[in-house]
């Protein structure tokens, strides 16, 4: 992205632009919050905010919760995809078999995954597994649904052109519907990804003894607001890293698509 | 050798032979559409074959049946003297448009049909090299579909139908999305590789003179139902030439040809 010679201004690049307004919006709510004297249990400051985050990784509160999230959203997200996307292969194969068993998955998808997610934790118990399971359900439906469109989106004229130097189905799989359904499935996992951090923290709302969420409810049990906002600000770096982290990768295979759109453009 | 004497029995047993051939399918509105009836056709080994017709007169449908990825319908194709059914090794097709594959290199898309064929790799790299030389695309093997024009892309096309060494070259109007100059040197080109690799040629075109131009014989398809109305040989010298365009010869042959398409004006 070259940006044009002529005159530009922070104003006329929306990626100069763009941290100037997080700034500013910063700026307002620290100036709002001391003018009017909010009382730091109902807002805190971004300050305060800061300064909750630096005690919490100084004391080393932190860190062992940062890691149990983060290995419950890694598992689950990993374990998701892999489902999702194998599943979406072996359901891609034909229209006859997405006819039959598509319903199902979407009917399934409708069940909201926080309301199982109870159920979920007393069969699994308090530990790591539940949250395992839970962010897996939620990151499993957008690799399963983009892995079964992607698979559908092979060109006719690609296919024949396979078929014609004797290809066979399995051929024809491994040399252009699979490729051509990359761009689909890393779409569907980057929403994974980030839908995945709210697996993992709705499983710890509802029952655990350590994580991120965990942590947040013990935090809000005490009022420590400023705390509540520190590992909110954590859980949002999480996704942004997840999601960094899927375009990364997207962008190493996905070499040769190289218009398209990718959802937070500039990140 | 090609000489101007190589017609449909000249080499003995055709290559090719299509007897009674017929085609019908469901058409958008459910109701039966006859796309080929009745159509004969040989053509000789070493043989270059152009066929013309207006749109809807079946000569795609022709090209993808012989391709074997569309179902043949009634009548006999036979294949150097096998029965057609399916995709055969023996034949390279060249579609309309490159249909490379974007996420492979120019030297992997060519190498495609000698994956899927399972031939012995270095062999087919060194004829896809040799290939990519012959079509002027030398420095450009490591390089991508995208960063490539549409007459480079068509070469590619035109390469990886060649690399398994068929020994039929199907071509539907493979120049067709291309100006008009790169399609006359593409033409020139094509005639330089069906000389050397000693192949014979299928070409669908829209084109009178260029099928012409490039032709042993040219076969004149008419649509609904869509069949074989005239098949002409064509006796100019060989190797052809551009400035042959404006002989007088050539111009019989267009006319003769074109006399078919006049009344209707279906074809330029």
């Amino acid at each position: 992205m070259a940006t044009p010679r002529a005159r530009t201004t922070v104003f006329s690049s929306p990626r100069a632009l763009s941290p100037v307004v997080l700034l500013v919006l910063l700026a307002a709510w620290e100036g709002a919050v001391r003018a009017l004297h909010v009382p730091a249990i109902v807002l805190p400051a971004p300050s305060a905010v800061v300064q909750a985050l630096w005690l919490e990784i100084r004391s080393g509160i932190l860190w062992p919760h940062f890691l149990v999230t983060c290995e419950e959203i890694l598992a689950g997200f990993g374990i998701g995809a892999i489902v999702g996307i194998g599943l979406g292969v072996l359901i891609g194969q034909s229209r006859f078999l997405e006819q039959v068993f598509y319903p199902y998955l979407v009917a399934a998808q409708t069940v909201p995954k926080v309301a199982i997610a109870p159920i979920l934790v007393i069969w699994l118990g308090y530990g790591l597994s539940s949250k395992i399971v839970i962010t897996a359900t939620i990151a499993f439906f957008p690799a399963l649904s983009n892995t079964i469109v992607g698979l559908q989106a092979t060109p006719r004229e690609q296919m024949e052109m396979l078929r014609a130097c004797t290809a066979t189905q399995w051929q024809i799989f491994c040399m252009a519907r699979f490729p051509q359904a990359l761009p689909y499935i890393f779409a569907g996992l980057d929403v994974a990804a980030v839908l995945s951090v709210i697996g993992a923290i709705v499983g710890e709302f509802v029952g655990a003894r350590a994580g991120l969420g965990y942590l947040i409810l013990q935090m809000n049990f005490s009022f420590d607001m400023a705390g509540v906002f520190s590992i909110l600000l954590v859980l949002c770096l999480i996704g942004i890293c997840l999601h960094l982290a899927v375009g990364l990768v997207r962008r190493r295979v996905l070499f040769w698509a190289a218009d398209q759109a990718d959802p937070l453009p500039g990140l | 050798m090609h000489d101007s004497m190589t017609g449909p029995c000249a080499a003995g047993h055709p290559l090719v032979h299509i007897a009674g051939l017929g085609k019908t399918y469901a058409g958008a509105d459910g109701l039966p559409v006859q796309a080929l009836d009745g159509i004969d056709l040989s053509i000789g080994r070493g043989q270059f074959t152009c066929v013309v017709g207006p749109s809807g007169c079946g000569k795609s449908t022709l090209l993808r049946i012989l391709a074997g990825v569309m179902p043949a319908g009634p009548g006999t194709i036979e294949i150097a003297g096998r029965r057609l059914d399916g995709p055969s090794r023996d034949v390279g097709v060249v579609f309309q448009s490159p249909v490379l594959l974007p996420w492979r290199n120019i030297l992997s898309n060519v190498m495609v049909p000698a994956e899927v064929q399972k031939l012995p790799a270095d062999d087919a790299r060194a004829r896809a090299r040799d290939l990519l030389d012959m079509v002027g695309l030398t420095g450009f093997a490591h390089r991508y579909p995208g960063e490539l024009s549409g007459g480079m892309q068509q070469r590619v096309g035109l390469c990886r139908a060649l690399v398994h060494n068929p020994s039929l070259l199907l071509m539907d109007e493979p120049f067709g999305a291309l100006d008009a100059m790169t399609r006359e040197t593409m033409n020139l080109e094509l005639l330089r590789i069906w000389h050397e690799k000693d192949a014979t040629v299928l070409l669908i075109t829209h084109s009178i003179p260029e099928a012409v131009f490039l032709a042993d014989q040219v076969v004149v398809m008419a649509a609904r139902p869509g069949r074989i109305v005239a098949n002409y040989p064509i006796d100019l010298p060989r190797p052809r030439r551009l400035d042959m365009f404006s002989t007088p010869a050539f111009g019989a042959h267009v006319r003769r040809i074109r006399s078919h398409f006049n009344s209707r004006g279906e074809i330029d």
